[in-house]
Parts: structure tokens; C-alpha cells; sequence
């Protein structure tokens, strides 16, 4: 395995920079967060990502230090942090709203941390310019937040928090006032700015393509808990459970019952009179049990004429096309009433489509395509 | 523009009528050369003149300004303190109570007021002068601040306090390097309300001034006692005057403020 590529979390000698010790945090009667562990290791790019309500943003607001774990310990660079207020904590945040200060300029927005820190006169001169040049601010350091657009408030906010080359950066919810097209180029900007840094970043986002796109890792929670934390692809490829497949991306779900014919291998079967589908699964499951076979859209072949090769093939009908420019999804029914999609990149022109509403189509995937979840 | 009906027309004119011809007539009188309040006699400026050589009447006025300073700048850091803790400290045993509290001297009738710090300064033995009714007048004053100021913190981004914490800010830092510029100007609006509220008060100043400390109000209700001069009407002209130039000195520069936020808005907005 090529040694350059970042992956401390498979390292068990290493030490992770922000440790979350069983916390819980409670608001009155609502558990926001439930006996939570969690590692975050040194310059990692780290994404919070779940619907609102999940909790994300309290961990962050822990990690800042705005709240305080109800039980359970944060530890940071192996020091407990509970007791340490947020003016004193190597951990600067980006704000949602953006927070800059309406009454200062840019310059002295982004000045302001280093000016609590009695740095000498040059020496923060010299860091708000680092930060204006890393953040393309220069020609707008003497305007007012109110002077300049959203996407240049957006590097002032981050130009701000990392002026003080904090340990650990948070952002909440950074791109959520961009529009579309802004928001991907500042992602790369993002992932650029963390590179050149070496600062670790958590981002906490309820935007599953942001997620993937800017972070190392990935947690997904639902009801302040962690449903699966892993790079990525494998939180794409490999989802724990039918919440993160489905939060993550497309996914059509067959119910069915396992039945094991070898190594990690399994047949499912799905359906009365219907051949078994064949699946392949890491964790084991008991002949008969009950499952879930997950298969990601763009994972499904579909075709005029029944593949002499596959391993996985089912008939059905098109029931609806969703054209959406480089992409088409075919929603096809099967027999039992069965809704799958198909996703095939539109290679040729529109009008040499090969299918059109009500053919009959074959839909086939290999072997390791789908995985096999239990609940 | 829209050409007004001669039903608008007739309302706008009679409800400008009633407010504005007593203030009016006010300020004629008070170019009258004669002393007679209610008899023209010819247009003079002689009765500002006069009121210039009135010892009693300077001293008064520089009573008025100094209690008027001295309580609207105590009201205004009491009343702030208030609103901030208020607003800011979320649910606390007794909170309610708390704001109802601070607010009720606002439908308190001043008479009342009046009496009770009377009452109060007899106990305590402090003798009446110019401390008892900057006291007096920073007690019925500073809920109008606490009113002003915590309608404007109630729509402050609280992120911002937090920014300033997380970037190292002790919570006093805080507080005075973006929570009170932010604020600023409903604090100075807060203060611009005391002063006035306290140039002008009569019941409560008579209620809490001693011989050694007559308010403007107080010398101008004893004189008109016994009988209306035309002193009084330059003094009331003069009073009307520094009103007006403040109240519209105060709108130009609000609406400047706003036009100039606009146009950079926009500029802003072109420069995406």
C-alpha cells in the first residue's frame, strides 16, 4: 500500500487529536447528544454531516466551547477541554451566519484575534496580510463587511478564524448561504486552504455532496448518534446500515432472506418464482435470516436483450424516465411491483435513446455490486 | 405625486392645526414688542435681550442642563445594564417579575414617583438640591432606556458576542469592543430620550428640588403664576428651537446612514 496516503484512523498506534469520551449532552428533557466516542485525528478534514436536529451542531458548540458535556469527557491533544472557556481554547470557529463584525473593516476583522493576543505591531501586520493573500482578500482589506459580497464575507470569516492558526478549525454549516456554482469552487478552495495549512478542520454540513467532496472522513448521526464513521467511498460503497445507504446518494432496497454459498457469499431470495440474487457481505448473516440488499442506481445495468454472463438479472417494464442532461434514471418496475433504478450516462444524443416508457427491459449487476445490510 | 382628496386634505389640515397653532402663537407672542401678552403691538426682538440679563433664569437653565447631563448619563449605563442582563441571561428564577418590574415606572404616575423619592430623601436625611433630583430623574428615566436598548439587543446576532469569545475575547472584552458599538446607537438614543424626559420634567423636580436648586420647568410654572410674560415666550421659543434643529439633525443623519448602507449594498452586490 503506498505509504503517502492519509489514513491515521487505520493506524492503531496513532493518537487522535480530539477525543469525545462517552459524552452526552442534554438540554433539559431533549438528549441532543446519546454516550457518544469519537477520534478526530491531526489534520484531518473532518465532516459532521446529518439532517438538523441531529446533534452535529452541538458537538461543534462543544468543541468551541460554548457548551458543556452533560457526562463524558473531550479531550484535546490529550488534554480534557470541559473546563477551559472558549477565549482560551486553541480552536477558532467559523460561524454560520459569518459573525464578522459589522463596525470593523475586513483588515481589522481578520486582526481582531491576533490583537488579543499582544503579538507585536508587525508581526500581526504581517499575518493579516498572509491571511488576505491565502484568501484573495487583498483589494478589499479597507472595506466594511456590508462593502463586499457574500462569497468574499465567506473568505473574510475564514481568513478570521484562521488568522490565530488555531489547532483545530470548525465550520458550521460554511457554504450553506452560497449559491450552487460558488459553493463548489470555495469546496476546492476549502480543501486547498486545509493543505496548505495543515490546520485540522471539522465542517459540520447537512449537504451529503459537500460532505464527500471536502472530507477525509465522513460521520454520519442521526439522533445524536453516529451511524457510521468511515472515509467516503466507504460510507458510499460500503454503508453500515439502510440509513446511511439511503441518506448517502441513491439507493434501491430488495428485501429478502440470506441463504450463505461460500466465503462472504450469499443468495437472496426476493421474490416467489424469481431466481436468488447473489450478494456479497462482510458481517454474517444465519441461513433464512431476513435482509436488506442495497444497489446503487448507477450500479445497475439495463438492456434490450437478457446478458448471456450476469450473475444478477431481473425483468421489468420502464416506468418512468428522469432525464437529467449527462445522466437518465430508469425507474423499472419489476413483476412484484418492485420499483428499481437504473442510472446509465447518456454517452449518445437524446434522440438514439434506446428505451422509451413501457419497454420491457433486462436489469443486471455482478456479484459484489450490492451489499447486504440487516437493518 | 399623488394629488391629496379634499377629505385628506381637510383631516391633514386640522390635525396639523391642533397640534402645531398653540406652539404657534407661542412663538408670535414672543416677537411682541408689547408686554402685554395677548395685545400686538409691533415686531422685537427685545424680550430675548431681556431674558439674557435674567440671573434667575440662566441659573435655572444651567441647573436643568447639568441635572439633565448627570441623570441621563447614569440612567443610560443603568438602564443598559438592565436590558443586557435581561435580554441576555435567558430564564432565571424571577425574570418575569424582573422586567415587569423594570417597566412599571413607565405608567407609574409621576406624582407618585414624586412622593415616594420625597419620602425617601426625608429619611435618609439627604438635603433636596441638585443630587436629589439627578437621583430622582435617573430613577423614572432609566426604564425608557432599558426599553430602548432592549429592543435593539433582541435583534442583535448573538454569534457575534460568540465570535468574539472564540477569538480570545474575555466576556467584558467582549461586551465593549463589538456588543456596545454595535448598540451604540440605540444607546445614544436611549440617553437623547433621558436627557429630553429630564429637561422637561415639572411634577417630579418640584416633588425633589430644594431652595438652593430650581429646574427651567419649575422657574417657568412659578412665573407663569404670576402672570405670562414675554420672557416666557422667547424662553419657550428658544426651548422649541434646540428641539427642532436636534430632532431634525438626528433624522438627516439616520437617513444619510441608510442611503449610504443601500448604495454600498448594491455596490457589493454588482462586485459578485
Amino acid at each position: 500500500m503506498n505509504t503517502d496516503v492519509f489514513t491515521p484512523w487505520d493506524d492503531p498506534q496513532a493518537k487522535p487529536l480530539i477525543q469525545f469520551q462517552n459524552v452526552t449532552k442534554r438540554f433539559g428533557e431533549f438528549t441532543a447528544i446519546d454516550n457518544l466516542s469519537l477520534g478526530i485525528f491531526e489534520r484531518e478534514f473532518f465532516a459532521l454531516l446529518g439532517p438538523s436536529g441531529c446533534g452535529k451542531t452541538t458537538m461543534m458548540r462543544m468543541l468551541a466551547g460554548f457548551e458543556t458535556p452533560t457526562e463524558g469527557h473531550i479531550l484535546l491533544g490529550g488534554q480534557d477541554i470541559d473546563p477551559i472557556p472558549p477565549n482560551k481554547r486553541a480552536v477558532n470557529m467559523m460561524f454560520q451566519s459569518y459573525a464578522l463584525f459589522p463596525h470593523l473593516s475586513v483588515w481589522e476583522n481578520i486582526a481582531f484575534g491576533l490583537r488579543r493576543d499582544n503579538i507585536p505591531k508587525h508581526d500581526l501586520e504581517d499575518r493579516v496580510e498572509e491571511m488576505l493573500r491565502l484568501t484573495r482578500l487583498e483589494q478589499f482589506a479597507r472595506r466594511k463587511p456590508h462593502q463586499i459580497s457574500g462569497g468574499q464575507r465567506q473568505r473574510v470569516a475564514l481568513a478570521r478564524s484562521l488568522a490565530k492558526a488555531p489547532k483545530l478549525l470548525l465550520l458550521d454549516e460554511p457554504l450553506g448561504a452560497l449559491d450552487k456554482k460558488l459553493r463548489q469552487d470555495t469546496q476546492f478552495e476549502l480543501m486547498d486552504i486545509q493543505e496548505k495549512t495543515g490546520t485540522t478542520f471539522v465542517i459540520v454540513t447537512h449537504d451529503q455532496e459537500e460532505a464527500m467532496t471536502v472530507a477525509s472522513r465522513v460521520a454520519v448521526m442521526d439522533q445524536g448518534q453516529l451511524m457510521q464513521v468511515a472515509t467516503p467511498d466507504r460510507i458510499y460503497e460500503n454503508p453500515a446500515s439502510i440509513y446511511v445507504a439511503d441518506f448517502i446518494g441513491d439507493v434501491n432496497i430488495i428485501e429478502g432472506r440470506a441463504t450463505s454459498s461460500g466465503e462472504d457469499a450469499y443468495q437472496v431470495d426476493w421474490a416467489e418464482g424469481q431466481a436468488p440474487l447473489t450478494a456479497s457481505s462482510s458481517t454474517g448473516f444465519a441461513n433464512g435470516q431476513s435482509c436488506h440488499l442495497a444497489i446503487r442506481p448507477e450500479k445497475v445495468t439495463i438492456s434490450a436483450e437478457r446478458p448471456a454472463d450476469a450473475v444478477n438479472v431481473v425483468q421489468g417494464k420502464v416506468h418512468d424516465i428522469a432525464y437529467l442532461g449527462n445522466l437518465s434514471t430508469y425507474h423499472v418496475e419489476l413483476a412484484n411491483g418492485t420499483i428499481i433504478k437504473a442510472q446509465t450516462a447518456n454517452t449518445r444524443r437524446i434522440s438514439r435513446r434506446s428505451f422509451t416508457w413501457e419497454d420491457s427491459v433486462w436489469l443486471s449487476w455482478t456479484a459484489t455490486a450490492a451489499v447486504l445490510l440487516a437493518n | 405625486m399623488n394629488r391629496l382628496s379634499w377629505f385628506n386634505t381637510v383631516s391633514l389640515t386640522l390635525g396639523f392645526a391642533f397640534l402645531y397653532i398653540p406652539m404657534i402663537i407661542l412663538i408670535i407672542f414672543s416677537f411682541n414688542e408689547s408686554k402685554l401678552v395677548t395685545v400686538w403691538a409691533g415686531f422685537s426682538t427685545k424680550w430675548y435681550g431681556e431674558l439674557l440679563q435674567n440671573e434667575a433664569f440662566l441659573d435655572a437653565a444651567w441647573v436643568t442642563i447639568r441635572v439633565a447631563v448627570f441623570s441621563s448619563t447614569l440612567a443610560t449605563i443603568l438602564g443598559t445594564a438592565a436590558a443586557y442582563v435581561l435580554v441576555r441571561s435567558g430564564r432565571f428564577f424571577g425574570r418575569t417579575l424582573f422586567s415587569g418590574m423594570i417597566y412599571a415606572p413607565l405608567v407609574m404616575p409621576e406624582v407618585i414617583t414624586g412622593l415616594s423619592l420625597l419620602l425617601l430623601f426625608i429619611g435618609i436625611g439627604l438635603d433636596r438640591g441638585i443630587l436629589t433630583i439627578v437621583l430622582a430623574h435617573t430613577t423614572f428615566s432609566m426604564c425608557f432606556v432599558s426599553v430602548v436598548v432592549s429592543s435593539r439587543l433582541i435583534t442583535f446576532d448573538r454569534s457575534l458576542e460568540e465570535a468574539a469569545l472564540d477569538l480570545g475575547c474575555s466576556p467584558a472584552q467582549a461586551f465593549r469592543l463589538v456588543t456596545l458599538p454595535i448598540i451604540a446607537p440605540a444607546v445614544i438614543s436611549g440617553w437623547l430620550l433621558a436627557f429630553t424626559l429630564s429637561l422637561d420634567d415639572l411634577v417630579i423636580a418640584s416633588f425633589t428640588s430644594g431652595p438652593s436648586a430650581t429646574t427651567l420647568p419649575i422657574k417657568i410654572f412659578s412665573a407663569v403664576r404670576l402672570g405670562v410674560s414675554p420672557e416666557i415666550n422667547a424662553l419657550s421659543t428658544i426651548m422649541i428651537a434646540v428641539v427642532t434643529v436636534g430632532v431634525i439633525a438626528a433624522s438627516l443623519v439616520t437617513k444619510r446612514a441608510m442611503v449610504r448602507q443601500r448604495q454600498d449594498e448594491l455596490a457589493a452586490a454588482r462586485t459578485e
